[in-house]
């Protein structure tokens, strides 16, 4: 049972997001939350394939997609994964500003993919005319690209509520749990856009 | 917790506690009460459907009406009365037959309740604001896309919100038997409620983010013009039954599930015998749960997949018979030879085997692809899912409330008016829905308005409905033996029934923090094991201390009431973009108070050793 004071301990354990029982819970519940979440985006895939040829005579995945954004793109989600890697790193050696520094650069890079997301769906909008409501390719590479997007606008808000709650009180075993669900999560979120990448950028290109 | 107690605090005190709290045991009451209003609500739906079916070309409904009965009969009852009714019981009971004080996330289990309910209630709004959704419980596109006004509007919100809250719910469970399980409480000690509670939350996990994409296409479709389901546009309609049924599937598993534990808990305790073949049930649990997500288009049968896929997935579904059959051997096998006591609650036990045999003899039926084109949406499909379904998971649920009634409320239910509501509702299920299979055969359409005069389904629908109405009254008993046991029922001690597993050894009603010190299980039917070694109570696995409790919170009711303004919001801006103002303002309510929850630290508190020796055991 964690007790008040327990929460800041002198030395801070091994595994200081799974060493309370909240913490512990917290850890698989986003664990089982990340399996739920894997089948809804299995389900907007599933539906993007069946539906990405559906142009009904509206631009086509060839004519839209450069793969040089989506390259730029990809780099910056991938490379917030590793930044939050190390994040968690500092964080299990109680280096709170350290972990702070990298999760600061973590939701910059978050931001700027989503800058480049914005951008990308501003320019087939107003280049191609290619909306939501163009065809049913149009309908579900808005919806699947478009969650994922939503994925990571709560992600950053979820960040930055974190960095800015904690930034004066630093690490403890109530929020280190905190910060390593919001890395599971944003992981998850990367590994999302890999097969976004693959299955509607390159298919869309080459396949 | 007595009733009069808390009354004498006044009724604001006490539904405060109630909106507010995060007690498993309560938000059990507040299932209960959410499932069963909605399954009288459901209910009466069926009455007026049968009412209809009375005499050929009759003309008390409508015939859009109609179509509106039996999509909130169908909608209600398996969304809103039967899973919520298993969650009541599971939260009630799982937690203490692992020997947890609570559940891992009860902040969560109180938000999941309240999105529930506020789901149901938008989705029953649409009686009041226009007509009610009427495309059928499964919502097929393109007649969903079709189908005018706010109806089906209101059935994507209303599902949506009440579908986030299960998949809550189901998370909590998981993670609650994963981390909370008493010292000496391995996996294979288990009781099979708390086994079925885990599978079936699985199969919540992974099964309701299905329907959730498939309730966003047809929102998207029918709100913002999307073209997912738009065959002009090129969409494609069969995206929609996929995913339906992909959820749908697991979502009759998920009903059923719990309804084999607590058969299993109750063959087991008024046998007075081990369980026969534990291990087999859990395993035959898991195989049925696995093979539920195989299976999904033997719905579709007839949609043309081609006889490859049809044959996969029939063979995939006659598979299943197998672990079910397992399961209705073992418990043949734990009374044989069983000390056998019939009580009501056992009574809807024995009840339910041959139901549920029938219904899974007919499902083997359909489930021969072939033999299904003549099948397909005929009276005989109706006969099969209310066997299993009513047979199966209503006769669990009532089973389950008659057995842990005491527990939750501290009262027996009194065994005459249990016993009589048994054999009336029995009698009458029958003769509802025995004679359907002979009515589908004989070629009568399910979700049809009338039948025609003569054409030899005039007695079997008059007999249909006298079955109808004999289960109303049954229903009506159970609820009269209800409000007699809350005022004069018998009080009921810790363990009533001689029984085996943890919930036994704690008073009845428990105290709010359920276990004193938590108990030390030294093997399955830990409380039996006990008694047979003459100490008759656990031993305890720590000292007394100090325990730590959860803060009440009423951020879960205001965060679901956010949704449910949203939910309006989003059907209505169609009509005037005035509305995106309520959807912003409920997304925001339920945005600020997730930051709220974030950023406060809630540490709970503790309740002082000194406080806990002072009461008397």
């Amino acid at each position: 049972m964690s007790h008040d004071h327990s929460l800041s301990p002198e030395v801070m354990p091994q595994e200081p997001e799974k060493a309370t029982l909240e913490g512990k819970n917290k850890f698989f519940g986003l664990w089982f939350f990340l399996g739920g979440e894997t089948v809804l985006f299995a389900s907007f895939f599933g539906t993007y394939l069946a539906l990405r040829n559906s142009t009904a005579g509206g631009p086509t995945s060839t004519d839209l997609f450069g793969l040089e954004l989506v390259f730029i793109m990809t780099m910056l989600l991938l490379t917030s994964s590793l930044t939050s890697v190390y994040a968690m790193y500092h964080m299990k050696n109680n280096d709170f500003k350290k972990m702070q520094l990298w999760l600061a650069i973590t939701a910059f890079l978050g931001m700027g993919f989503l800058g480049c997301e914005i951008y990308e769906f501003a320019h087939y909008i107003h280049e191609f005319g290619f909306t939501f409501r163009s065809s049913a390719f149009g309908s579900a590479f808005y919806t699947l690209v478009g969650f994922h997007g939503g994925h990571v606008v709560f992600g950053l808000s979820w960040l930055i509520a974190l960095m800015v709650r904690n930034a004066k009180r630093g690490l403890n075993l109530y929020n280190a749990p905190k910060y390593y669900t919001f890395s599971l999560y944003w992981h998850f979120i990367d590994v999302v856009w890999v097969f976004i990448f693959t299955v509607v950028y390159l298919m869309g290109k080459v396949g | 917790m007595s009733i009069a107690a808390t009354q004498k605090r006044g009724f604001g005190a006490f539904l405060w506690d109630y909106l507010t709290t995060v007690d498993h045991k309560k938000i059990a009451h507040l299932y209960l009460f959410g499932g069963g209003f909605f399954f009288l609500l459901g209910g009466i739906e069926a009455l007026f459907i049968r009412i209809q079916l009375i005499k050929p070309e009759n003309d008390f409904l409508s015939a859009g009406l109609y179509n509106e009965m039996i999509t909130m009969h169908g909608t209600t009852m398996i969304f809103l009365a039967a899973m919520p009714l298993f969650l009541g019981l599971m939260n009630a009971i799982m937690p203490l037959q692992i020997g947890a004080r609570d559940v891992a996330f009860p902040f969560l289990n109180s938000l999941g309740f309240w999105l529930f309910m506020f789901g149901g209630i938008l989705l029953n709004c649409s009686w009041f604001l226009g007509g009610a959704p009427d495309a059928g419980w499964t919502s097929y596109a393109p007649l969903s896309i079709q189908s005018p006004g706010h109806g089906v509007d209101f059935y994507t919100l209303g599902l949506q919100i009440s579908g986030a809250g299960t998949l809550m719910g189901g998370i909590n469970f998981l993670v609650t038997i994963v981390t909370m399980r008493a010292p000496g409480m391995t996996y294979m000690r288990m009781p099979l409620f708390t086994w079925t509670t885990f599978v079936t939350s699985v199969l919540i996990l992974f099964a309701f983010p299905a329907l959730t994409v498939g309730l966003f296409l047809l929102m998207f479709d029918r709100m913002f013009d999307s073209a997912f389901f738009d065959v002009a546009l090129g969409g494609n309609t069969v995206i929609w039954q996929h995913l339906f049924w992909i959820f749908g599937h697991p979502e009759v598993y998920i009903l059923i599930l719990p309804a084999f534990g607590l058969f299993s808990d109750i063959f087991s305790t008024f046998s007075k015998k081990r369980l026969f073949g534990y291990t087999a049930m859990v395993f035959a649990t898991i195989l049925i749960a696995f093979l539920g997500f195989m299976v999904w288009a033997h719905h579709m049968f007839t949609v043309g997949l081609g006889p490859v896929a049809n044959s996969i997935f029939a063979i995939a579904t006659m598979a299943i018979a197998v672990p079910t059959g397992i399961k209705i051997f073992n418990w043949l096998a734990t009374m044989w030879g069983g000390s056998i006591t019939i009580n009501s609650a056992m009574l809807w036990a024995l009840g339910f085997i041959p139901s549920f045999t029938i219904g899974g003899m007919t499902g083997v039926m359909l489930a021969s692809a072939v033999a299904d084109y003549q099948y397909h949406d005929t009276y005989f499909v109706v006969a099969h899912f209310h066997y299993v379904i009513v047979g199966g998971s209503v006769f669990g649920i009532l089973a389950g409330i008659h057995y842990w009634y005491p527990k939750m409320f501290g009262r027996i239910l009194h065994e005459g008016m249990g016993k009589a509501a048994f054999w009336i509702f029995l009698i009458g299920f029958n003769l509802t829905f025995f004679i359907q299979h002979f009515l589908g055969l004989m070629g009568m359409p399910r979700r049809y308005w009338v039948f025609l005069e003569d054409q030899g389904l005039d007695t079997g629908n008059l007999i249909s409905t006298i079955g109808a109405f004999l289960m109303g009254v049954a229903v009506i008993i159970l609820l009269i033996n209800i409000i007699y046991t809350a005022v004069k029922g018998e009080k009921a001690p810790a363990d009533p029934w001689d029984g085996r597993t943890l919930e036994w050894a704690i008073p009845s009603p428990p105290p709010f923090y359920n276990f004193k010190q938590t108990p030390l299980t030294r093997g399955l039917d830990p409380l039996w094991i006990e008694k047979t070694e003459g100490k008759g109570k656990m031993t305890p696995a720590e000292p007394l201390g100090d325990i730590h409790m959860p803060d009440g919170s009423i951020l879960p009711f205001i965060m679901s009431l956010g949704f449910f303004v949203a939910g309006f919001g989003f059907i209505y801006q169609v009509d005037h973009s005035a509305w995106l103002l309520a959807v912003f303002a409920g997304i925001g309510t339920a945005l600020i108070c997730m930051l709220i929850r974030s950023l406060k630290d809630y540490h709970g508190y503790h309740i002082k050793k000194e406080d806990l020796e002072r009461e008397a055991d």
